[in-house]
Parts: C-alpha cells; structure tokens; sequence
C-alpha cells in the first residue's frame, strides 16, 4: 500500500487514537454531548495536530534532543492559541460551545504523543499524512460518540430529530454520566467482537506509553507501590 | 462575603467536580486510581500544586498580562508557568522540607500537564476571579480531584476481586464505576445555594 495511504489508514483504522490507544479521554468524554461538538472539537484538533507535526518535523534537526519537550509545548501552545483565536473570530457558537476545551488541546495526549512517537523522527510530507490520519480518527471518534450520546439523551442527531416525539429521552445520557457510560459501551463492544484495544494495559498498569506525562506517572505509581 | 468564599470551595470540590463533571484529569484519574496510596500521594501533590498555580497565575494575569494587552498570551505563558513552578516547588520541597518531599515528591514533576492545572487557571481568569477567589477556588478544585481520586480507588480494590463477564473487565467496569460516582456526585447540585 502507499506509505501515505497507509498513514491515513492506521490513523483512523489500526491505531485510532480514542478507541484504541485512549488518549485524549478528556475532550473525547467532555465535549461529546452532541454530534456537532464532535465535529467541531475534532476539527480544530486535527488542525492543530497536522501544523504541529509539520512544524516539529521540519525541526526536527534543529531543536536539541535535552530540550525538545518544552520546545514541542510552545510549539503547539502557540499553534493552539492561533486556532482558538481564529475559531473565536469566524465560528463563535462553535467557540461558545467548546469553551476551556480549545485551549486544553494544548495538553491533549494525541498532539504530544505524535509529536514524540513520529514527527520527530520522520519526513515532513510523512508527519503531515500522520496528523491527517490521526485527526480524522479522532474526529470520528468523537462524532460517533457524540451522536450516541445526543439520540440517546435528546432524541435527534446533529440536531434533526430522531427518535419519534413519543419518546421519552434518557436524559443521563447528554449529563456528566452518560460520557462515561458510553465510552464503557464502546469499548465493550469491542472487547466482545474481539479488536485489541490498549486499554487493558492501559488500566493494567496505568500506562498508556504514549503520553509521556501518564507513562510517567504510572511509573511512579509503582515506585511507591513497592 | 465569607458565605460566598465557601461555596466557591464547596462548589470546587462538590457540585462542579473537576473529573466527574468537567472531565479534567482523566488521564491520572483512571491510571493512578490502582492503588489507593498512590491515588491519596498523587491528590496532596495536586492540591498542592494547582493551589500555588492558580495563586500565581492569577498574579501573573492581572499584573502582568492584562495591562500589557497580552491576554491572547495567556494559554503559552500560563503552561510554561506551571511548568517551571513545578520544577521550583519540586527544589524548594526537597531542600526545606524533605519528609513532605519523600511523599509528594516522585508525582510533582508529572503533574505538569495534568489538564486540570491549566484548566483550573484558565476558568479562574475566565470567570474574571480576583487572588483570593481565584485561590480558594484552586484549592476546592484539587480537593474534589483527591476524593474523587481516591474513592475510586477504593472501589476498584473491591472490584478486583469480583468475577466479572470477560469483555467488562479492564477500562469498562472502571468507566462504569465512574459513570455511577458521577451520579452521586450530580446529586450535590441541590447544594448550590
């Protein structure tokens, strides 16, 4: 298969970054009440996701090795404070209803976690299919999660009703609850058809590899186990 | 005065619980909760260190950021911040008090980008808090994050133990769990007075 093909692929596929590998849980469970959120929230993390990767891959020989986290979470608060501003000027229900979670991207797993997995060891062109591919699984993700949450807990899906106005929505669904009740639901499904989530090592050892931050602090978890 | 000060912690910690209804933190949330020891260590360093970032950040916005008209700014310099701060409370703890270092001390550098830390000051400026709001409701944020933290824990030491359906075990039975505190949790809206 074509390498880039193949990136796009793994993204929204092999290692979709929610439904199998688990990061970015924040957003995914918070920002999931309704489909268009999904999108939205998606959206502007893709954006983000793609330019950071560009960018810490053209530098990727510039910036020294010692340095290259703080260097990686400049790069990409600034990049996020750019979209945020932008989606603040030209979409600002989007922004209303995204709210603190678009500067959050800034500590969003996915974005740091590609950034030190393959950005900084691969071709610009290479980075930039990775960040696509990621972006969409992770906006399809969301917008799977959302549109579950928003028929169950308001009977219509990005915003057309449904559900036959007889109905009575469960409202849990659209609160706080839902959010973990569906993402349980999700990776239920896929445990019993059998596609190999992370999410058992994750929960094992409280590692998720990738994101440098839980790797860490799983580890230290153990150290005082002991 | 004083009524309106508590309920910003009470509100912090109990009606607008920082995990279980705005889904900060989950990251550590559900990786450290495994054991309850180092669920309550991790919820000291993060009361300690969300309270001092929301203190300086709090200073930082009104007396630096927002007279020079660089509030754009606030999400870069409020993350390298923290993460400086984190490395200054880190050297400092080891240095003037090493049994509170020996506790705290291996979860304070990771705490860095814990989404709660930014999350807490960025609200905090966004709901226009002065230094002492800004403070107390740190310190009521943290707190919520440590009960939720550990009651967590607590739970799955019980659960481990149960025979569970295959496909539940793992990151689901640990979700749902959550999704029933949450519940709990929605019940101290009727507190908001």
């Amino acid at each position: 298969m074509n390498k880039y093909l193949e990136r796009l692929y793994n993204g929204l596929i092999k290692e979709n970054p929610t439904l199998v590998l688990m990061l970015g849980m924040c957003p995914t469970l918070a920002v999931s009440t309704r489909a268009a959120n999904g999108i939205g929230m998606g959206l502007s993390t893709l954006a983000v996701l793609v330019l950071s990767n560009l960018v810490i891959s053209l530098l990727r020989k510039v910036i020294p090795d010692q340095v290259r986290l703080p260097a990686y979470i400049v790069i990409v608060a600034s990049l996020v404070t750019v979209t945020e501003l932008l989606i603040e000027a030209y979409l600002p229900s989007v922004y209303e209803a995204l709210g603190i979670y678009i500067p959050l991207i800034v500590v969003n797993c996915i974005i740091l976690g590609r950034a030190e997995a393959y950005a900084n060891k691969n071709t610009p062109l290479l980075s930039v299919f990775d960040g696509i591919g990621m972006g969409l699984g992770f906006t399809v993700a969301l917008t799977l999660a959302g549109a579950v949450r928003e028929i169950l807990g308001s009977g219509t899906c990005f915003g057309v009703q449904i559900l036959p106005q007889t109905v009575e929505p469960i409202g849990i669904f659209i609160q706080p609850p839902g959010a973990f009740l569906v993402i349980a639901l999700f990776i239920i499904i896929m445990n019993a058809v059998g596609i190999k989530t992370r999410q058992r090592k994750l929960v094992e050892s409280g590692c998720d590899g990738c994101c440098a931050s839980c790797a860490s602090q799983c580890e230290a978890s153990k150290e005082v186990a002991k | 005065m004083n009524h309106n000060l508590l309920l910003l912690i009470v509100s912090g910690a109990l009606i607008n619980n920082v995990v279980l209804s705005q889904f900060l933190g989950i990251c550590s949330f559900l990786g450290v909760s495994k054991q309850m020891k180092a669920s309550a260590s991790l919820g000291g360093a993060v009361i300690f260190v969300i309270t001092i970032a929301s203190a300086v950040a709090s200073l930082l916005y009104t007396y630096v950021l927002e007279p020079l008209g660089l509030d754009f700014m606030k999400t870069i310099v409020f993350i390298l911040v923290i993460a400086a701060l984190v490395q200054i409370v880190e050297m400092f703890l080891k240095k003037a008090a090493p049994a509170v270092y020996k506790s705290l001390g291996i979860f304070l550098p990771l705490i860095t980008t814990n989404c709660a830390v930014l999350g807490v000051a960025l609200t905090n400026v966004q709901n226009g808090y002065n230094f002492i709001e800004s403070v107390l409701s740190g310190f009521g944020t943290a707190l919520g994050f440590t009960l939720a933290i550990v009651l967590l824990a607590g739970i799955r030491s019980r659960i481990n133990e149960d025979d569970l359906p295959a496909p539940l075990r793992g990151a689901p039975i640990v979700l749902i769990a959550a999704a029933l505190m949450s519940i709990a949790f929605m019940g101290f809206s009727g507190l908001s007075f």
